[in-house]
């Protein structure tokens, strides 16, 4: 595993292109996009004022930075660096801005969710979208970029519109059995929207493309309900993680749950792996202690080594005392993701912040868990393959596959604090952040050790 | 007991009012041991009491004390002390007899007395400690009821707390539904009245935002606005269309034909899937038949015909349609006629099953049945048969692995002469033909020798006689010519020492043209045998004939060949002979036989050294 340079980052603005050529980055208001193999620096942008958002467009050509402060949006295009576009909402506000799938508009919604508005690049026309629901997840895409999902709410009451996105024509408006929604999302294939109401009820609606209720589904009521969704890689299942530390796992034929995955803090069973990171402070040999203390570059290393042990059952988990009389209380599942391969399920349950569980999706059954010395901050799939990169805020990147797990010290001055991460497309290399810098570390491939193996080859 | 003797003899000796003092001094004492410590003490008393009583009896009041003793007596139904008196004014008379006998009768019954208070006392004794033993008992168990009614209480006083604390509980527990209930409606109807106020309030929201809508966007903000360097063009390079009717329409039509893909790609799986299944379940049926079959002719006996019938049927149907076909068929009537054909075997398998479990479970119960025990001696004597041929087949073993060890042994020699004849076998067999051959040929021969010899024998007699003539023709001769001169008859020696090489060397020459040196020949030493050899040109025949000439030169014809030299004229008879003695080499079959005999030997030697490594 090789670690690049740190470079400067402010406020975890970090992306690759979708197309996986380039590393967009910004420092307080430039935008720098990097060359993903080399890392030099191909385009430096300098915006109005300190970016807040940025997000590429679906053929890489396009970057957006917003700046909600300032209710603006700058566009700059990687073909033509002299070529911009800077759309004002003026005082209409801004909170959220994302490109269409086609890459050729944006949308802009404005503050207290009056409307959106949907600028175009290729030609003047500028479309309005009234009534947006001020929720979680209002807007969701299909995959194939054809159509959009937008939550709405008139006269108190939950409305999905879908949009042809190629002309932005309403093709579907129907309202919604729920109190509250608070998210929407499209099935990988396109043809199945979820949506969920908000956490004071245990609700999740599945409506066709045409706006057919396909299925309702409630584990309970009278209680917290749903806190995350997640739909398999596949379209196959979906994966409803709630307040009471469970995943409900739903199928695609009958909408009825499969199984549910409890998320005890104690676990007995002898089949799972537990492996708990644990922390060892390095043995100093007395001639270390002789020589006069190193530089601060290197203390970090010294400091302590960190590396997981199996632990064997029963295991009992760090627990988080939720404080109930406060909202937004830290329990249930607060994270869930499908591996690609729709084999494995990774989640989090807040009030076990801690511990990753891995879920195996063919046997229906817990797999691992990975107790993490420090809270985890964030989770992510290889997107080629069954391997998850863990950070929990530390200087230590964190990786499980089937096969194992490991923890690895990200190197530099300095403690480098990961707070983010996000997976290169090739699944080779992956961005790390921290406050303000980002590190891209390149993870040993197949490829790249049989190239090593011929050169050492050749040497020989 | 000793002791009471003595004491109430004393006491009787003294006077009968102490013992019966001292008796019932002695009663009113609870044990022995007491008792004796009470006589103890009252010995001493009794000698006081004797002087003290002794008044009643003194030598003056003796027929006052005899009356009275008498009349006590008497009142105790003892006869009386006096005798009978013979008349009114005569004093009656003591009689000794009758104080003797009643004394007697006294001690008897003191005797008897003392012995009933023994028994009484042991009595008492025993009830006393009896007595004992119960009232402690007693005591005991007073104590016991006392504890457990403390217990009972206790308990009593515990289930009373229990039930109330239940009832209590129980009070609470409705007090607690209640509340729940309570708090589930106040719950619903805070949920109602937040929904209500969330509606409220998103009216005023909404009135809000539509006024800060109005507010906003109509003013026809100058800002909002999008300032670009030129448009790019759209990602497909097509142009934008207009919003139309047909678009709509088209936008439908693409909506359904995706929704129909979905549709039709699930589709595709689900029937994949469905035939998977189907498969699998063919298989699973055609298993079930063929385990079903195999016992088909026991259980139509005793499984009612159902079995058969559903057997035969799906028999049939495999004979009316393909299977492959009727697999296909997803139509209700074969669905129905799979599933209720299917649901049969099952049923037959699943009576099947049970019966085996219930015959397993039969032969469990019927572990000590007298059939069982029939089957154990059966088993017993099977076992025994079958430890006897183990132990058979172990003693068979140890044989052979003796012998087998003894063969290890012995195998350095035998065996591998063994393996080597059975290589061999084959070449043996050859050999011994050759063998006889050779044999056939030796007596041949043996034959010829014996006719050379003979011919040898006559040979020297003709030469004896030969020799005779010659001297005989010597001496005629020197008679003839005695003027002969010394240097004659030595060249007459000399001749005689090599005539016969000569008259030989013709004889050659005349058999053989080719032979250059015939003279060295003459000597029979191998080295003109080589010398021969050398000389002759290869040519096969001739070196056959060297080779049987050495051979037979080894063997048999040396000496032939040595008497050579010394003839003088071999001409007739020696030409004969070797006449026919070439005729015998050149034979084949005799050639082969030396060859044979040569090639026997070095194919022994070739043999051995086979071995060596």
């Amino acid at each position: 595993m090789n670690f690049s340079e740190v470079f400067k980052l402010s406020s975890l603005l970090c992306k690759f292109s979708p197309d996986g050529k380039y590393l967009a980055s910004c420092v307080q208001y430039r935008l720098v996009v990097r060359d993903v193999n080399t890392l030099q620096i191909l385009q430096l942008y300098t915006c109005l004022d300190q970016i807040q958002h940025i997000e590429w467009s679906a053929d890489s050509l396009f970057i957006l930075c917003a700046m909600y402060k300032r209710g603006l949006v700058q566009v700059w295009s990687l073909e033509q660096p002299e070529w911009h576009c800077k759309i004002d909402e003026g005082s209409a506000g801004l909170v959220a801005s994302c490109w269409s799938p086609d890459g050729r508009h944006i949308l802009n919604t404005t503050e207290f969710h009056l409307r959106i508005t949907v600028w175009s690049l290729c030609t003047k026309s500028v479309s309005y979208i009234k009534y947006p629901k001020a929720c979680l997840q209002g807007i969701t895409f299909t995959r194939d970029g054809r159509y959009m999902a937008l939550a709405e709410r008139r006269d108190c009451k939950d409305y999905v519109s879908i949009f042809v996105c190629s002309d932005w024509q309403l093709l579907r408006h129907f309202d919604t059995d729920t109190q509250d929604l608070t998210g929407i999302e499209w099935a990988p294939n396109g043809c199945v929207l979820a949506v969920w109401d908000t956490c004071l009820e245990y609700k999740i609606l599945l409506y066709s493309l045409d706006g057919r209720l396909l299925s309702a589904y409630s584990a309970y009521e009278w209680s917290l309900g749903i806190k995350s969704v997640a739909w398999s890689p596949s379209s196959q299942f979906l994966a409803v993680g709630s307040y009471d530390g469970k995943v409900r796992i739903l199928n695609h034929v009958t909408w009825k749950m499969i199984t549910e995955f409890g998320h005890p803090a104690t676990i007995n069973n002898p089949k799972i792996v537990v492996y708990k990171e644990a922390e060892k402070s390095p043995q100093l040999g007395l001639g270390c202690l002789s020589f006069p203390p190193p530089g601060a570059g290197a203390s970090p290393l010294l400091s302590s080594e960190s590396k997981y042990e199996i632990a064997s059952v029963p295991v009992s988990l760090q627990t988080l005392k939720p404080v109930t009389d406060r909202a937004n209380p830290k329990i249930g599942i607060g994270m869930l993701a499908f591996s690609p391969d729709s084999y494995f399920l990774a989640t989090r349950n807040d009030n076990i912040p801690n511990a990753v569980w891995v879920w195996d999706i063919q046997k229906l059954r817990l797999f691992a868990v990975l107790e993490q010395l420090s809270p985890v901050r964030t989770f992510q799939w290889d997107p080629q393959q069954p391997r998850l990169a863990i950070c929990t805020g530390g200087s230590r990147l964190y990786l499980w596959s089937p096969a194992g797990c490991m923890s690895v010290q990200v190197p530099g001055e300095g403690d480098f604090a990961v707070l983010s991460l996000c997976w290169h497309l090739s699944g080779d290399s992956m961005a790390l952040l921290s406050k303000d810098h980002v590190c891209l570390c390149f993870l040993e491939t197949e490829a790249a050790v049989s190239t090593a193996c011929r050169q050492l080859g050749g040497h020989t | 007991m000793g002791d009471w003797m003595t004491v109430t003899d004393r006491g009787l000796s003294s006077e009968s009012k102490t013992i019966s003092q001292y008796t019932s001094e002695i009663k009113m004492s609870p044990s022995s041991l007491y008792s004796q410590q009470v006589l103890c003490s009252s010995i001493p008393l009794s000698k006081n009491v004797h002087s003290f009583f002794s008044a009643f009896c003194t030598e003056d009041n003796i027929e006052q004390s005899i009356s009275y003793l008498d009349q006590e007596l008497t009142t105790f139904g003892f006869p009386s002390l006096y005798e009978e008196s013979k008349g009114k004014e005569t004093k009656r008379e003591l009689n000794i007899v009758a104080v003797l006998n009643c004394m007697n009768e006294l001690l008897v019954l003191q005797r008897k007395n003392l012995l009933a208070q023994e028994n009484v006392e042991t009595q008492n004794l025993k009830l006393g400690s009896d007595m004992d033993h119960l009232q402690s008992c007693y005591s005991k168990l007073k104590e016991q009821l006392e504890t457990s009614r403390r217990e009972m209480i206790g308990l009593q006083e515990r289930d009373r707390q229990l039930q109330c604390k239940n009832r209590s509980l129980h009070q609470l527990l409705k007090n607690e539904k209640d509340e729940v209930q309570k708090l589930q409606n106040i719950i619903a109807s805070r949920a109602t009245q937040y929904n209500h106020d969330m509606k409220r309030k998103e009216r005023e929201y909404n009135k809000l935002k539509e006024r800060l809508h109005q507010l906003v966007m109509n003013k026809k903000d100058k800002k909002i606005a999008m300032d670009i360097l030129n448009y790019v063009g759209r990602a497909d390079g097509k142009r934008g269309s207009w919003r139309t009717g047909k678009t709509e329409a088209r936008n439908e039509d693409e909506m359904y034909k995706i929704l129909l893909n979905d549709y039709e790609y699930r589709q595709k799986q689900i029937l994949m899937e469905n035939a998977e299944l189907k498969k699998v379940l063919q298989q699973m049926k055609k298993e079930m038949i063929s385990l079903l079959s195999p016992q088909k002719k026991k259980p139509r006996e005793r499984v009612d015909d159902s079995t058969g019938t559903v057997i035969s049927d799906v028999e049939e149907d495999a004979g009316e349609l393909s299977r492959e076909s009727m697999w296909d068929l997803s139509c209700e009537t074969v669905r129905e006629q799979l599933t209720n054909s299917i649901r049969k075997q099952w049923r037959i398998l699943k009576s099947h099953v049970e019966k085996l479990d219930n015959q397993v479970s039969k032969v469990h119960l019927e572990g000590f049945n007298d059939e069982d025990v029939i089957s154990r001696q059966d088993h017993e004597q099977e076992t025994e048969k079958l430890e006897l041929e183990i132990q058979q087949c172990k003693e068979m073993i140890k044989t052979q692995q003796q012998l087998l060890q003894q063969l290890a042994t012995a195998c350095d020699d035998d065996t591998t002469s063994l393996l080597r004849d059975c290589y061999l076998l084959e070449e043996k067999e050859r050999l011994k033909e050759e063998w006889s051959l050779f044999k056939e040929q030796k007596k041949n021969f043996e034959r010829e020798r014996r006719s050379f010899t003979e011919a040898a024998i006559r040979l020297g007699l003709e030469r004896k006689a030969f020799e005779e003539e010659r001297a005989s023709w010597l001496k005629q001769q020197f008679l003839n010519m005695t003027t002969f001169d010394h240097q004659n008859s030595e060249n007459v020696k000399l001749f005689s020492a090599f005539s016969g090489s000569s008259d030989w060397d013709n004889l050659i020459v005349h058999s053989r043209q080719p032979q250059k040196k015939p003279h060295s020949v003459s000597n029979g030493s191998p080295v003109c045998m080589s010398k021969l050899t050398k000389s002759l040109p290869a040519s096969p025949s001739t070196s056959d004939f060297c080779q049987t000439r050495s051979c037979v030169s080894e063997h048999s014809s040396i000496n032939v060949l040595n008497i050579t030299p010394e003839e003088i004229k071999p001409n007739q008879v020696g030409g004969e002979c070797t006449n026919q003695k070439w005729s015998v080499a050149s034979r084949p079959g005799s050639q082969e036989g030396c060859y044979s005999g040569c090639s026997l030997t070095y194919t022994n030697s070739h043999v051995e050294k086979d071995d060596l490594p």
